[in-house]
């Protein structure tokens, strides 16, 4: 290393460390850098938007001309805002006054740059209390509401379609209270999930949920989408580990009930009410969540199969061999794969040879090395000898398993350097779960518009086998209405046919809000939207989203 | 030469990416339940063994031997190491109590015991190791074994008895010929490691494994050095945020940086 004696000097030896490591594994570096893209402390959002260069992105009530702005809601007053800036000091709150677009612009769209939405004032309160005055004052004057978390939804459900008013929980990130015997975690819902696992880390214990947004989610989000992730497989969905939630109703009401208990067969549970209604029902300002400990020892490896009939058998063994072990079984296929290695693997090396049509990442957390490591040499032994996989490898320390995760990890990523991605994100039964990859592939073929040079440029599908979780992503040049039409209603009537879901851990948002019949009952709709009418008479909370 | 022996260092030490704690006694890190790897330089080392035994052929490069010293649990970075492509591993076991104290001197007489004993002709260790930083272990066996040296290594050339290294230095690189045998260390930019894929990792397990401990060697690795105290550098104290430029002006100016 260069001038490594000035360095050291310099800046003391355990940056030094630093800086020769970070160079050394240079892959790393663009990991974290890819994390970083969507993700970082607070106000990334912003900031990641500011990065990019003004371009005129279209507002979705023009791309979609059927959506229409609810005639009953209020528009923005002067006297509004006079209110708004009564509870709200001024760095909580961000108005339009006509030259700063730009610093509005993050809150009105979302990460992907598919849904732009038009809202004119941004309210980022501190307190539980200012958000139920707002609420309270919104719902008297009927004005329409977003809550807004990370913004890292895929489905636009996080920004507003019309004018509505956007209450972001970015500034709402207090860490309440943690328990170190029983593991249970009061927070505020602005909580940065990897600032909780940061947190949580380093008391031994770890946040229940995964996902690649991690950097910029906000719990309230996580638990507003119940979003599923990685680890789903092993902890449960955040139905299971929410204890307890602080909710602000849509008439100003605060509904508290931030329990840390385990049981607790009092009356019907409400908070599950509000787990993964997307804001329609109020806005969560308080989770209290059960975590696990952190496990000890964690190991990952990566297998390459030659048909899905093989990944299904691989996760069967995994199941019996590594079973309680096991904490992460992910898929992708070979085109995923070659996206990533193109976008994120340049000018450093593969762990994998890309020419197996499938491959699977596993992982195993436990708390006894040698037990762990036994077992996971026993798993490969009985793949290798079946002739369940043809090849893989095994990370031998914490980079390689960050690099392993990343081909996994970084799919999304490399998608959207890849062109426009339409991502829909089903549950599918395994016996016929890839199945949906080879037809949508097909049947664009046939309408000649995927290939090379085509409109569609790539199909693709990965996501978490153990969950029965597929994401099937279309690579286009441009999101554009003839592809849509190929695409959709097929994939929801595809999924319906086998019984599946068209929203397994997306949510509906605003992109399916009128799908939801392919995978509820109309009276299941119906007492749904009775549910709604109760909570939310006026329809402030979210609206043109989720259930239509 | 037609019959090339490497033998390569492997020190098994606190992963990278732990945070490091200073102990309650303040005497070292701790270690206790926290994950260890293969040091990075000596995997650079081992994937550069195997990269000459790639490119000259099996039947010049005979015998890649991966060595380490330190206590059982090192057993695991020899079984990376072969599982990456070592042929076989020799293990100097040193006990929990002593290793803490083994320092570079006493690896490299253990080293300089293990080449008399296998005769190689180019030994190749990573430039330090992470855990001590101390980048001495290679200077000082070629010193004992009074075998010429190529230190940093970004760029390594074998022909036949003739050995080219190019090496990082402040200001650029610097290009030094030797002959065989030698000692090499390895910078960071001489290659990157392969993974160890799952066929290997199966063979691994079968590879033979040598175990001798310092008395075996007749090396007396008592310690030269004492280590007075570790601590932790001082922390980092918060940044804070202003409303306005005139804010940090006056902030800046109160500091007295304007």
């Amino acid at each position: 290393m260069r001038s490594s004696q000035g360095l050291l000097q310099l800046i003391g030896k355990v940056s030094y460390k630093r800086t020769i490591l970070h160079n050394f594994k240079f892959i790393n570096i663009a990991y974290n850098s890819q994390r970083r893209n969507y993700a970082s402390e607070a106000e990334t959002t912003a900031e990641i938007h500011k990065k990019v260069p003004t371009k005129v992105f279209n507002y979705t009530y023009d791309t979609y001309p059927h959506l229409k702005r609810n005639p009953n809601f209020k528009e923005l007053s002067p006297s509004d805002i006079k209110f708004f800036q009564s509870i709200l000091s001024s760095n909580e709150i961000i108005i339009d006054n006509g030259n700063n677009q730009d610093d509005l612009l993050p809150y009105n769209i979302d990460w992907m740059k598919k849904y732009r939405g038009k809202s004119r004032l941004v309210a980022k309160p501190k307190t539980t209390e200012q958000i139920a005055k707002l609420v309270k004052y919104c719902n008297e004057n009927k004005l329409a509401i977003v809550p807004q978390g990370g913004n890292t939804g895929l489905v636009g459900g996080g920004v507003p379609l019309f004018d509505e008013i956007i209450i972001s929980t970015n500034n709402l990130n207090k860490i309440r209270d943690f328990d170190h015997i029983s593991g249970t975690l009061v927070c505020d819902a602005g909580c940065i999930l990897e600032v909780l696992d940061n947190y949580l880390a380093e008391r031994g214990y770890m946040v229940p949920l995964d996902l690649g947004a991690k950097g910029s989610c906000h719990i309230g989000g996580n638990v507003a989408t119940n979003a599923g992730g990685l680890r789903l497989l092993r902890y449960g969905s955040l139905h299971g580990n929410v204890l307890g939630l602080e909710v602000v109703l849509p008439d100003g009401t605060i509904l508290e009930n931030l329990s840390t208990l385990r049981k607790d067969n009092t009356g019907y549970d409400l908070k599950q009410l509000f787990i993964g209604s997307e804001g329609t029902l109020g806005i969560i300002t308080g989770v209290s969540i059960l975590t696990p400990r952190r496990p000890k020892s964690v190991n990952v490896a990566v297998f390459c199969l030659n048909s899905f009939q093989n990944v299904q058998e691989a996760f069967n063994i995994s199941k019996g061999e590594l079973a309680e072990i096991l904490s992460a079984f992910e898929f992708w296929d070979i085109n995923a794969l070659r996206m990533v290695k193109h976008h994120l693997f340049q000018g450093t090396n593969l762990p994998l040879e890309d020419k197996y049509p499938f491959y699977v990442l596993v992982e195993t957390s436990g708390s006894n090395k040698e037990h762990n490591e036994e077992k996971l040499h026993n798993f490969m032994e009985i793949l290798m000898t079946k002739g369940v996989v043809e090849d893989g490898v095994v990370a031998q320390d914490n980079t390689q398993i960050q690099n392993l995760w990343l081909m996994r990890e970084g799919i999304p990523e490399a998608g959207s350097k890849s062109g426009s991605v339409y991502k829909y994100d089903l549950s599918i039964p395994l016996p016929v779960f890839y199945n949906i990859v080879e037809d949508m592939g097909n049947r664009l073929k046939d309408a000649g518009i995927f290939g090379k040079d085509k409109p569609v440029t790539d199909v693709f599908g990965y996501g978490h086998v153990g969950d029965g979780n597929i994401h099937l992503n279309i690579v286009a040049k441009s999101y554009s209405p003839e592809i849509t039409k190929l695409i959709e209603p097929y994939v929801y009537e595809w999924t319906a046919k086998y019984k599946g879901s068209v929203s397994a851990e997306h949510g509906l948002g605003l992109m399916k809000a009128d799908c939801i019949g392919y995978s509820k009952s109309q009276k299941m709709i119906s007492i749904m939207k009775q549910i709604k009418q109760t909570i939310d008479p006026n329809g402030i909370m979210n609206p043109y989203k989720f259930i239509l | 030469m037609s019959n090339l022996k490497i033998l390569v260092g492997c020190k098994r030490v606190i992963d990278f990416t732990v945070k490091v704690r200073v102990n309650a006694q303040k005497t070292a890190v701790e270690t206790a339940n926290v994950k260890h790897s293969l040091n990075p330089f000596d995997e650079i080392a081992i994937e550069e063994a195997i990269r000459l035994k790639e490119k000259l052929g099996g039947d010049v490069v005979k015998e890649i031997i991966a060595v380490t010293c330190g206590p059982s649990k090192s057993q695991e970075q020899l079984r990376t190491a072969l599982a990456m492509g070592a042929d076989r591993a020799i293990h100097v076991e040193v006990s929990d109590e002593s290793y803490p104290k083994l320092q570079p001197l006493g690896v490299a007489k253990l080293l300089k015991a293990i080449v008399e004993k296998e005769k190689p002709n180019l030994v190749i260790l990573g430039k330090q190791a992470i855990d001590d930083d101390a980048s001495q272990t290679g200077q000082m066996l070629a010193g004992l074994l009074n075998w010429p040296q190529a230190t940093f290594a970004s760029k390594i050339d074998i022909n036949g008895e003739s050995l080219k290294v190019t090496r990082e230095v402040d200001g650029g690189l610097e290009t030094i010929g030797s002959k065989l045998p030698s000692v090499i260390t390895t910078d960071l930019r001489l290659n990157e490691p392969r993974f160890a894929t799952l066929p290997n990792i199966m063979k691994a397990r079968k590879k033979p494994l040598t175990k001798f401990t310092p008395q075996d060697l007749n090396v007396d690795i008592t310690p030269r050095l004492e280590t007075i105290s570790v601590t932790d550098p001082p922390t980092r104290k918060g940044g804070g945020k202003v409303d306005s430029v005139d804010d940090l002006i006056s902030k800046l100016k109160s500091a007295g940086a304007l």
